[in-house]
């Protein structure tokens, strides 16, 4: 579809989908009411700049049912993101909203080659996670073979991905790389197996990454967006060029804004992804701030798609980590210190070795925590590792160091180092 | 009766070791025995001084993490297998031993080592019992 085409699209679904939002959501309208806006006044994506902008606080604030625009009884499905930050946000979906989404995530599974021929291995976690059951419902929309395996059992997944000659193999990009030395272990080499893609998402992952675990699985690494928040994975997923990943935008509109003002800015500069849905039903989101820093791009594709690219996440705009898929803010940590009675003086470093994110955590020794035995300071770095994990759901090395060891620029202390390269 | 150790945790940083010797040879401390126990990242320093108080408050003064630990001084003959009769005393005494170092210089001609238990008293009890002496 040309662009001028997909813009009028754009147009003419906004004008609805805010219509419906200013209607149907109390809290929306009132943020509009605030700001003078009036359904009216949006008559195109000329005009989305007059919205207001919606955060993850207020979809924690509106918890549970503050954002829902259609009755309950019209809903079949929620999913939730893993609310580690504190609440859980939820999306709702009716039947249409599920369709949309796995229409979106079938678009992707057929960017990487995917079709009704293909045995499709789906190693996301099912469950409230989006990332099990969005491929799995994009997979069965594209009429391939799929292989419901959920996360882990590896022995598992390798044995099926053998007998049954799976094709496409869909999960994190750790877990792919984890799959791919375990394949290795067990002494196949990356021309035994049968894959010849692999979507691979929730987490960072760096071009270096991509290419180890092409080389280790013998396939194509293409990589695949999506938050909660805007139904899940497939919102923006890579084509065979693999030169950023298409929006899939006669579903969500795209801005790039800059973080601290909020003003957008041009294609091709750096700054926050909005995203705006344009036709859902229950759980409609008007310029949502995903957090995630991004670059927008309307090059011509040499795959022949139109819709815009977006850059692979380079950062957050907020001081979020995502490590191992999970997301990781240093104030748990700081809440943890606390917990267990160290001072809050520590430094979160994070890395990438082979393949796999680390997390150390170095935290000053308080003066009456000495102890003067090795076992007995590796047993405090045990129990605060412990639970660090607790909290996050991911397992840290603490390093207990020495009172003022840590360095302090203009008095306050550097909390996070992340030595993980994603832009390569 | 225990002797007195100064326990002082050190960070694997360069000239870190030679900075606690130097502050101690600034204030006149003189050391008898020195051990250190290290680990990838940090180590633990085993000192004992002649004036342990004031080594304390010199090494506190720049924020080193120091502490005292009380430790077993016990003699044992100068000869092979001094020490290993010691050890086999403790060992029948289902007394754990977490660490031991020597002193520097021998007493009354015997070694010294310096034990540390986890309850001292019944260490020293059964020790004297076999017939060794403490410093």
């Amino acid at each position: 579809m040309p662009a001028e085409r997909i813009r009028d699209l754009q147009s003419e679904k906004l004008t609805s989908q805010v219509r419906h939002v200013y209607d149907h959501v109390p809290y929306y309208r009132s943020l509009m009411d605030q700001k003078g806006v009036r359904p009216e006044d949006i008559r195109g994506i000329k005009d989305i700049g007059k919205l207001p902008f919606l955060s993850k606080e207020d979809l924690r604030e509106t918890y549970p049912y503050g954002m829902l625009a259609v009755p309950l009884s019209d809903c079949v499905r929620i999913q939730s993101t893993s609310g580690t930050t504190g609440k859980r946000v939820i999306a709702y979906y009716t039947q249409h909203d599920v369709d949309l989404w796995e229409e979106c995530c079938a678009r992707a599974i057929v960017a990487a080659g995917g079709s009704r021929e293909d045995v499709v291995q789906v190693c996301y976690g099912y469950g409230l996670f989006t990332g099990g059951p969005g491929l799995n419902g994009g997979s069965h929309k594209v009429g391939s073979l799929t292989l419901p395996m959920s996360s882990g059992n590896t022995d598992r997944q390798i044995q099926f991905m053998m007998d049954l000659k799976a094709t496409i193999l869909c999960c994190t990009p750790s877990y792919a790389s984890y799959i791919g030395e375990s394949l290795k272990e067990s002494g196949y080499k990356p021309e035994d197996n049968f894959l010849k893609a692999g979507i691979f998402g929730a987490e960072p992952w760096t071009e270096e990454m991509r290419r180890d675990i092409e080389r280790l699985l013998g396939i194509k690494a293409y990589d695949i967006y999506g938050l909660t928040e805007t139904s899940g994975p497939g919102v923006a997923f890579e084509c065979a060029a693999q030169n950023g990943m298409h929006i899939n935008e006669d579903h969500f509109y795209a801005e790039i804004i800059d973080p601290a003002t909020g003003e957008p800015l041009p294609d091709g500069e750096k700054g926050e992804l909005v995203f705006t849905s344009l036709d859902k039903e229950a759980f409609p989101l008007l310029r949502y701030r995903t957090r995630d820093i991004c670059v927008l791009t309307r090059e011509k594709c040499s795959c022949g798609r139109t819709h815009v690219r977006m850059s692979k996440p380079m950062g957050r705009s907020d001081d979020m980590m995502i490590i191992r898929g999970v997301n990781v803010f240093p104030s748990q940590i700081e809440a943890v210190l606390l917990k267990e009675g160290y001072a809050p003086n520590y430094l979160i470093e994070v890395d990438r070795v082979n393949n796999s994110d680390t997390l150390d955590v170095y935290v000053e020794l308080l003066p009456e925590q000495f102890t003067d035995t090795v076992g007995g300071i590796t047993a405090m770095e045990k129990k605060l590792a412990g639970a660090i994990r607790t909290m996050l759901g991911i397992g840290p090395i603490v390093h207990l160091v020495a009172p003022k060891s840590i360095k302090r620029s203009e008095g306050k202390a550097v909390r996070v180092i992340d030595k993980r390269k994603l832009h390569d | 009766m225990a002797i007195k150790q100064l326990t002082v945790f050190v960070e694997n940083s360069r000239g870190r070791l030679a900075e606690i010797t130097g502050l101690l040879a600034a204030h006149d401390i003189n050391m008898r025995a020195l051990s250190i126990a290290d680990t990838q990242d940090y180590g633990i320093l085993r000192l004992i001084v002649n004036d342990t108080e004031k080594a304390m408050r010199v090494l506190r003064e720049k924020d080193m993490l120091v502490q005292i630990t009380d430790i077993v001084g016990l003699k044992v003959p100068d000869r092979p297998g001094g020490l290993s009769g010691a050890l086999t005393v403790l060992d029948q005494a289902e007394i754990n031993l977490e660490y031991l170092y020597a002193f520097f210089t021998n007493v009354d001609d015997s070694a010294v080592v310096a034990l540390r238990v986890e309850d001292n008293a019944a260490a020293e009890k059964v020790l004297r019992d076999a017939g060794y002496s403490m410093i």
